[in-house]
C-alpha cells in the first residue's frame, strides 16, 4: 500500500474553463454578469427591464440556464441581440450551469455583434454559488416574498456576489420583509457588494441598477 | 435519502471529478488499484457526503478505483469578526460575533473541497 499526496481543488476542472472563458469574452470586449437567484425571484423580469433601458446603448446576449423548457428564451427574444438556450435536464448537473456548458454556449454567440451577455442560472441558492463561469460580476436577486432571512440561511451565494438585487418592493407594504435586517445581513457577509431595491413590476430603482452596470463595463474596459 | 439526493444533484459532477482526478494519479504511480480516496470538504461547501458515496459507487464501476473507500474529513466552519479579529464557530444561524456583537464576518475556514491523499496497491 502506498499513499500518494494529491492536495488537489475537485472543482479545479471547472475553474479551468471557467478562465477561458474569461479569456474568451475579454478577447471579443464582451462583458459578461451571472444572475442568480431562487425560482422566481424575478431573473427573467429583471433582465427584461434592464434590457429595455440598455438595448439602445448595448447590444445583449443572453443565455439561459433550465432545468427544462425555453419558456424565458421566448420572453427574452424581443429584446435581446441573441439568445442561447442551454437546459440542464439531460447533463450531469442540471442544479446550476457549469463553465463547460457556458463555453459550448459562447460558440453559438456572436461575439463580435455583442457588448454584454447575461447568463441567467438555473432558479437555485445553493448550486450555482460553488461553480465559477467565467462571468466578470455576479449578481444575487431576492425577492420580499422570499422574506429577509435569505442571507442567513444561503450565506455562500451572497457571499461572493459583486451585486445585491431586492425585487418586488412593491410588495412592501403587504409582506413582513425587515429591509433594514436584510441589509445589514448582507453588509456584514459581504461589505463589497452593492445592493439595489427595485421592483421590476412599477420599474423603480431600475435606472439606479442599470447605471451601475454602465459602470462596472466602463470600469473593466479601462482595467484590460 | 431520496429528497437529499434531489436537492443535491450537483454532487454528480464533483464526484465525476473526483474519480478523473484519482484515476489520473494512480495512473500516474502505476498503481493496480486504489484503495482509498481521502477527501476534505468544508462544512459550508454545501456538498454532501452520502451523495457524493452514492456516485461514486456507480461512476468508479470497472475502474481501478472500484470498491475504494471515501474517507472524508468534514472541516468545521470558521468565522472572524471584521471589528475586532475574533475568530469563532458560529453556534447558530445569525453569525454573530461573541466578543462585540458585530455582524460583520469572513469565513475563516469551511469552504474546503479537495482532495488529500489517494491511497493505492
Amino acid at each position: 500500500m502506498k499513499t500518494i499526496e494529491v492536495i488537489q481543488n475537485i472543482l479545479e476542472a471547472n475553474e479551468t474553463i471557467a478562465s477561458r472563458n474569461r479569456q474568451l469574452l475579454n478577447e471579443n470586449g464582451v462583458f459578461c454578469m451571472n444572475i442568480m437567484s431562487a425560482p422566481g425571484a424575478g431573473k427573467t423580469s429583471l433582465l427584461l427591464q434592464t434590457m429595455k433601458l440598455l438595448k439602445d446603448k448595448l447590444n445583449v446576449g443572453i443565455i439561459e440556464g433550465d432545468v427544462a423548457s425555453t419558456v424565458d428564451a421566448e420572453k427574452v427574444q424581443s429584446e435581446a441581440q441573441a439568445v442561447v438556450q442551454i437546459n440542464t435536464r439531460n447533463m450531469p448537473e442540471s442544479c446550476s450551469l457549469m463553465a463547460a456548458m457556458i463555453e459550448s454556449a459562447l460558440k453559438s454567440m456572436p461575439l463580435d455583434n455583442i457588448d454584454l451577455i447575461f447568463i441567467e442560472n438555473v432558479g437555485n441558492l445553493i448550486c450555482p454559488s460553488e461553480f465559477t463561469l467565467g462571468e466578470h460580476k455576479r449578481v444575487v436577486i431576492s425577492s420580499l416574498p422570499e422574506g429577509d432571512d435569505k442571507p442567513i440561511k444561503y450565506p455562500l451565494i451572497f457571499v461572493d456576489a459583486d451585486a445585491v438585487i431586492v425585487n418586488k418592493m412593491d410588495l412592501l407594504p403587504h409582506v413582513d420583509f425587515d429591509i433594514g435586517n436584510f441589509r445589514s445581513s448582507i453588509e456584514g457577509l459581504n461589505p463589497k457588494a452593492g445592493i439595489f431595491q427595485l421592483s421590476c413590476k412599477t420599474g423603480e430603482g431600475i435606472e439606479k441598477w442599470c447605471s451601475w452596470i454602465l459602470e462596472q463595463i466602463e470600469t473593466n474596459v479601462t482595467k484590460q | 435519502m431520496q429528497s437529499t439526493l434531489i436537492d443535491s444533484m450537483h454532487e454528480l459532477g464533483i464526484t465525476e471529478n473526483i474519480v478523473n482526478i484519482a484515476l489520473a494519479k494512480a495512473g500516474e504511480a502505476q498503481a493496480s488499484s486504489i484503495s482509498k480516496i481521502n477527501l476534505v470538504i468544508g462544512e459550508m461547501s454545501g456538498f454532501v457526503s452520502d451523495c457524493i458515496q452514492f456516485y461514486f459507487d456507480s461512476l468508479s464501476k470497472d475502474t481501478i478505483a472500484q470498491g475504494a473507500v471515501l474517507h472524508f474529513e468534514l472541516v468545521p466552519a470558521q468565522l472572524q469578526c471584521r471589528n475586532c479579529s475574533t475568530i469563532f464557530t458560529p453556534k447558530d444561524t445569525l453569525w454573530s460575533c461573541p466578543e462585540c456583537r458585530g455582524r460583520s464576518v469572513e469565513i475563516s475556514r469551511g469552504r474546503e473541497l479537495y482532495i488529500e491523499s489517494i491511497e493505492v496497491e
